[in-house]
């Protein structure tokens, strides 16, 4: 069967899949390999594992990339001195919708009770 | 013999027994209680001892307090990025629990103020209890405030007891054993850091955490001023502090500022850069940033 690179609504698989990420220009065969679909791909085609795909991401978000090198840019844990546990962009953000959902507060603080309030 | 102001008359005998017990107990004071970065280690190592052994009839649970030591070349610094806490206070009750702070009456270290984004870093104007279902509210962004861990702290400067100090490594602590509840430093610090146990604090059966430091989150009696020490017996181990490993967005950095290559030093020279109250001169060391 022919690959259809056709932007359409999906009615047999992936219909849980909302794209919300620059969905005017993107599609899923942008990101995602047409051959081997286990991949994913650069503008350029060069494959790219999904343990990489900070490397995808960073085509477009190069500064947010720099920061997370850097480890400015996302959460790390571990040792401020030794070794730190990195997260990718995906684990954080879903890649199709990246935007973070809000999340319910803690509980707040017990206001200060004073005689006669 | 001279008579004194009030007529009295003092003879040299008198005189020489007051001078000689004057003399004495000035001795003697070194031999009493002293504060704990001033007891020699094997004193300390007995005090330590009788915490651990003290806190564990008291909650029931096997605690260690640590004395661990600053570490040399290391000056701790702090990094949030307002850009990004959306004000979930994830990191205020992993801090509760991480420090053993008192749930009834409550004692919170940290304190997310929920500020109007067309208003700016603006106190007056902010909320710490804001409660909406979600977080982060439309049109609304979050300052957490905890210590600032100043180079030119106030709060150490008014202590009449010598009771807080800042440690090599720049952290300001508290020694529990040597305050006396008198709550200038609370008045002194611009920035509310600083919080009094009112009540006996408690912390619920089982929840204590039982690593604990001398000069950190080890169980405070009532009647003492307790604030946030970088999670001391954390990061002198290495580890983050219990608030920035907590938090879902990674807003909260944290590491050595005399580290070229550390994430705050990044932050620093890369990065929109801000301390609350520059004008007081307190000089912090808990820089907030824009990350974007």
């Amino acid at each position: 069967m022919p690959v259809n690179r056709a932007r359409r609504d999906l009615t047999e698989f992936h219909t849980d899949i909302v794209l919300k990420h620059d969905e005017q220009h993107r599609w899923c065969l942008d990101c995602h390999d047409a051959d081997r679909r286990d991949q994913l791909h650069l503008a350029s085609g060069a494959p790219v594992s999904f343990e990489e795909s900070y490397m995808l991401c960073g085509q477009c978000h190069g500064e947010k990339l720099r920061d997370w090198r850097a480890g400015v840019h996302g959460r790390r844990t571990g040792q401020w001195n030794g070794h730190k546990t990195y997260l990718l962009c995906a684990h954080c953000h879903n890649p199709h919708q990246p935007r973070f959902r809000a999340i319910p507060p803690m509980p707040a603080p017990v206001r200060p009770s004073r005689p006669g309030l | 013999m001279k008579p004194d102001s009030r007529g009295r008359k003092l003879s040299r005998r008198q005189f020489a027994s007051c001078a000689a017990a004057a003399a004495a107990g000035f001795l003697l004071t070194g031999c009493g209680p002293r504060r704990l970065h001033e007891l020699p280690p094997d004193r300390l190592e007995d005090a330590i001892r009788e915490m651990e052994r003290r806190y564990a009839q008291q909650y029931g649970q096997t605690v260690t307090v640590s004395d661990a030591q600053p570490l040399a070349g290391v000056e701790f610094a702090y990094a949030l990025d307002i850009s990004r806490c959306i004000g979930c206070r994830r990191c205020v009750h992993a801090c509760v629990e991480e420090n053993n702070q008192s749930r009834d009456p409550e004692v919170q270290w940290i304190r997310v103020f929920e500020m109007e984004k067309g208003k700016g870093v603006d106190f007056s104007e902010a909320d710490p209890y804001y409660a909406p279902p979600e977080v982060p509210e439309e049109g609304h962004f979050y300052v957490p405030v905890q210590c600032q861990q100043c180079r030119n702290a106030p709060c150490t400067k008014v202590c009449p007891t010598g009771a807080t100090w800042t440690e090599p490594d720049g952290i300001v602590v508290v020694d529990y054993d040597w305050c006396i509840g008198c709550r200038y430093c609370m008045a002194a610090c611009p920035y509310g850091a600083r919080h009094f146990n009112w009540g006996q604090p408690t912390v619920p059966k089982g929840k204590l955490n039982t690593k604990t430091h001398v000069l950190g989150n080890r169980p405070r009696p009532q009647g003492v001023v307790e604030k946030c020490t970088f999670c001391i017996q954390r990061t002198r181990n290495g580890r983050y502090p219990a608030c920035v490993e907590v938090c879902p967005v990674g807003a909260r950095k944290f590491g050595n500022l005399l580290d070229p290559d550390s994430e705050v030093r990044y932050i620093i020279e890369h990065k929109r850069v801000l301390v609350l109250k520059e004008e007081l001169n307190t000089l912090p060391k808990f820089f907030y940033f824009y990350g974007t």
